[in-house]
């Protein structure tokens, strides 16, 4: 594969893809594509979140799967991370904690593609700490 | 933290969630020193804020009582000799400024650089990023507008843009040789 070095490159690159690119992974309608949101708070990135972020993204696209992976601030779930909250199209988010390189290959296979449940879900609570 | 650009990372994500859309980004590797400036357009912090910024105990967060970041870098920076520089104004943003003495036997290697850089730009797509890398091999300079121009209407986060951009940036931090 030709390497690519600059934004010369890039920009034929742009071209080229234009027309294979899916017209819906260009729309900019969030709730269209599978997202996924990764903490990634000091406690996140301390436990290896990043790794899990970059390995959810590669994973994602070379099974050419529609999603949009983005960073998100601290969920609360320190005592979990690295976390991930997964939103398939009209669906709920589900946060997952825990999560490492093989619990992303379980959640890309069950729960994107098949949809089904995986273990270590991390339930709704809306409690704070200044309640605790 | 175990590496620095880990440290990059969590400190870039502090500017991000103090709503700063524009952030810039600067590494230098030069002669002996290793050293990073985050500088952001976020809502900045007041003095006394500034002041206990770096106190692992003190943290404006409300989903938990400690704010480890700052206080992991200050003491990795100082334990090589390094030091960290903070400077905020309210609804002005912040600096951070990091640097860390190269050849201390206590200086964490550098890491994934490429990594961090492309998931930031990658994974928050409101945001503008400026990013500039310089060494005493070059220099290598990046931003999101310019990207955003080129890409047109296909979003930063596609997949298989970021595939791209992946080898793009890589290839690019190699050539500045920064000692890891």
């Amino acid at each position: 594969m030709s390497k690519i070095k600059s934004l010369a490159d890039l920009r034929k690159m742009k071209e080229e893809m234009q027309s294979k690119i899916k017209i819906r992974e260009a729309s900019n309608q969030p709730e269209e594509h599978v997202q996924v949101k990764v903490a990634m708070a000091t406690c996140g990135i301390a436990s290896g979140a990043k790794t899990v972020m970059e390995y959810f993204s590669d994973e994602l696209e070379k099974r050419n799967i529609d999603a949009v992976v983005t960073q998100t601030g601290c969920m609360g779930y320190c005592y979990a991370e690295p976390t991930v909250e997964v939103t398939l199209p009209g669906n709920e988010p589900v946060v997952m904690g825990d999560v490492d390189k093989e619990k992303v290959d379980e959640i890309i296979e069950k729960y994107i593609i098949n949809g089904e449940l995986v273990d270590g879900i991390i339930p709704v609570n809306y409690e704070t700490i200044e309640k605790k | 933290m175990k590496e620095i650009a880990l440290h990059i990372l969590d400190i870039t994500r502090n500017s991000i969630e103090a709503g700063a859309n524009i952030i810039s980004i600067s590494v230098q590797d030069v002669g002996n020193t290793f050293s990073f400036t985050i500088d952001d357009n976020g809502k900045g912090m007041d003095k006394a804020i500034i002041e206990k910024i770096t106190d692992p105990c003190f943290t404006t967060r409300q989903t938990r009582k400690v704010g480890m970041g700052l206080a992991f870098l200050k003491q990795n920076a100082e334990a090589t000799g390094g030091r960290v520089e903070i400077e905020s104004e309210i609804n002005k943003g912040t600096v951070v400024k990091a640097s860390f003495i190269s050849n201390h036997i206590d200086r964490p290697p550098v890491g994934d650089l490429a990594g961090v850089l492309l998931q930031l730009l990658t994974g928050n797509g409101e945001i503008d990023f400026f990013i500039h890398c310089r060494t005493d091999n070059g220099k290598f300079e990046l931003n999101s507008i310019e990207l955003k121009e080129v890409l047109d209407d296909i979003p930063l986060n596609s997949l298989k843009i970021r595939k791209y951009l992946k080898g793009l940036i890589k290839e690019n931090i190699n050539e500045l040789s920064i000692r890891n």
